[in-house]
């Protein structure tokens, strides 16, 4: 019992799963139930989430009996940039195109990286851009703009 | 003969031009991922995933395929050569694989897993062959009662059976669930879990799980991480193995392609399993175990048949039940239903081109396979000095383009970020993503089906216990559970 709790996994996890079963439960409670012989839309979600919330108790109890340590350091750096290149390209497909979004996703992507070469990463883009633009627009006919505005 | 019949339409289909191109396509796809560490097949199916939805059914599936046991041959490579396995099912070969080759021997062992492979592949080929159509007759028996219960033993067997944790397994596979009823309810009409976003009504597509916690979550694992990679600097030469070689591997292989096909229909265990199973089988029954570990021919030919055999039956259970084994056959599942395929017993009946079509194409690719691995070994070996920073950005794009072009959505891009974080903090909590994605391929299925079963029996539970495959199907995801807790229970005993 000489861990630290913020850094237990079972008592992390326990408790991620303990909130997502209380999320789950407390939406179902709005649905209809229904009856066992016929059930309402919020009979099998809120079942559902009961049980969720039990094994997060299991798994809770469980990390502050004895539990390991998250593994290796946290990687919040490279899953920040990550992320934020996936929203980019959200953020950015329909409002400029597919070509700038493409070169705009692989910088932001890289930046996650270990090492960051800028002349690398161009060429890269560059080729990801032909490449995706061969496969996509021309080979598969998908209804993306290369340039421009959805 | 029906099944001769059948195989000959099977060939028919996969021999067709278009057909031997998507099974070249996806076994050299498979092969250069599997040799590419840190891509396996379940990010590449995941990526394509979307492409296929724009291809026909037959062969976008055949290609999927291609690419699920290519990558099996691939992996078997690196671990041969450098002692790094592409694959979590060819991780045991690094034992004596990687030995081998540095006592140089590196031929042997690559042509000794790659005929084993071989072997193992067409036995099991042959295998889904002969037992699709008798376990798909036998499914035609089976009511919402029976699917209902089926499909709650796959879901407990597969959270038991995964690396880790049971009760987190277990925790994910209702994690999937809830999320695989996001969406609007097929009876009501209700919107449930929405969060007030009509692009949700239609549930969470398949790709965003998919792509998001295995793509996403996977490259920021790679990045966190600072193990430095290790080049094979050495050549291969004499790839032959010797009639000695020959002979220790012929029964090893056998074994191994027995223990793997069993493994591969069972639930969550799958190809990563079997292999260790049989590695450890064949270290029992040597006569001198102090060999292995140390180079020995038959630590290499068992497991890659092992690894093979059962990558080929975990369609059997996929193509005839509908019900995946692993996270990777829960992809094909979805690759089928998004190509309008239920998978379940009626598709021999309905589209038999596709089932007979795909085992055929099976067979061929195990060729291929042959042929593409040991005259092109040292390509492949070039490629391992290609650095990750050159790969992950490539991915996401693909995978950002893929998760768009499915519904034309940026909804789903956003999305697949969400889930991406999501999947990578579960990951670092020991919580393993695979049952999370079964549970949510099964879901939708599982609640219709308990709702239609207990419709049928006016609400009385003991519906599931009266009919006998049912009542089977309890008794054993009752002594799968044990078998889960009773290692927990003897810890807490005596000790």
């Amino acid at each position: 019992m000489n861990l630290d709790l913020h850094t237990n996994k079972d008592v992390l996890a326990g408790l991620l799963f303990m909130v997502l079963g209380a999320l789950a439960v407390a939406s179902a409670a709005d649905y209809p139930m229904g009856a066992t012989a016929q059930m309402g839309p919020g009979y099998f979600p809120m079942v559902l989430g009961g049980i969720l919330l039990l094994f997060g108790l299991c798994v809770l109890r469980r990390g502050i009996r004895a539990g390991e340590p998250v593994q290796g350091q946290w990687g919040w750096r490279p899953l920040g940039w990550i992320a934020f290149s996936i929203l980019l390209f959200g953020f950015l497909l329909e409002r400029v195109g597919m070509v700038p979004t493409i070169v705009a996703t692989v910088f932001v992507a890289a930046a996650a990286g270990r090492e960051f070469r800028f002349r690398e990463v161009l060429v890269l883009a560059v080729l990801i851009t032909v490449f995706c633009v061969g496969v996509f627009s021309y080979g598969l006919r998908l209804p993306l703009r290369l340039f421009g505005g959805f | 003969m029906a099944i001769l019949d059948n195989l000959v339409l099977g060939f028919s289909v996969a021999l067709s031009p278009e057909n031997l191109l998507y099974c070249f396509l996806g076994v050299a796809l498979g092969t250069l991922i599997g040799v590419l560490p840190g891509i396996g097949a379940l990010i590449t199916i995941a990526m394509l995933f979307p492409i296929t939805y724009h291809m026909p059914a037959v062969p976008s599936i055949i290609m999927l395929a291609g690419v699920f046991y290519g990558a099996q041959y691939g992996g078997s490579t690196t671990s041969i050569l450098v002692n790094l396995p592409g694959e979590t099912a060819s991780a045991v070969t690094c034992l004596d694989g990687y030995r081998m080759a540095r006592q140089g021997r590196a031929g042997p062992a690559l042509a000794t897993a790659a005929l084993a492979s071989f072997f193992a592949g067409t036995v099991g080929t042959l295998l889904i062959a002969v037992l699709g159509p008798t376990l798909g007759q036998w499914a035609l028996l089976f009511g919402a009662a029976e699917y209902t219960t089926l499909m709650l033993m796959a879901l407990v067997a597969a959270a038991v059976m995964t690396q880790g944790d049971a009760v987190k397994g277990l925790a994910m596979v209702v994690v999937g669930l809830l999320m695989g009823i996001v969406g609007s309810d097929v009876s009501s009409g209700l919107a449930r879990y929405t969060f007030g976003l009509p692009g949700l009504s239609d549930g969470i597509g398949f790709t965003v799980i998919a792509v998001g916690l295995f793509a996403v979550a996977e490259i920021v694992v790679n990045l966190e991480s600072k193990a430095p990679r290790e080049i094979y600097s050495g050549t291969v030469t004499g790839l032959m193995p010797t009639a000695r070689d020959l002979r220790d591997a012929a029964w090893p292989a056998v074994r191994g392609t027995i223990v793997g096909a069993c493994f591969g229909v069972l639930p969550g265990a799958g190809p990563a399993t079997s292999s260790f199973a049989t590695y450890m089988l064949e270290k029992k029954i040597a006569k001198d175990p102090s060999r292995f570990g140390n180079g020995a021919i038959e630590g290499v030919a068992a497991p890659e048949a092992a690894n093979n055999a059962a990558a080929q039956t975990a369609f059997i259970p996929m193509l005839t039940l509908g019900l995946p084994a692993t996270a990777t056959m829960a992809l094909m599942l979805a690759a089928l239903t998004m190509q309008g395929i239920v998978p379940g017993p009626q598709v021999m009946l309905t589209t038999p081109d596709l089932f007979w079509g795909l085992i055929a194409s099976m067979w061929i690719g195990n060729l291929m396979l042959v042929i593409l691995n040991l005259p092109l070994i040292g390509v492949w070996v070039k490629l391992l000095t290609v650095p990750y920073r050159w790969l992950f950005p490539a991915i996401i794009v693909f995978c950002c383009i893929g998760n768009y072009s499915v519904n034309n959505n940026v909804l789903d891009v956003y999305l697949c970020a969400v889930i991406g974080v999501l999947g990578y903090v579960l990951v670092k909590l020991g919580c393993e993503p695979a049952p999370l994605l079964l549970g949510f391929v099964l879901g939708p299925l599982l609640e219709e089906y308990l709702r239609r079963a207990l419709l049928l029996a006016h609400g009385d539970p003991s519906v599931f216990f009266t009919r006998p495959i049912s009542l089977v199907f309890v008794i054993a995801t009752g002594l799968i559970a044990i078998a889960m807790i009773w290692p927990a229970v003897r810890e807490r005993g005596p000790a």
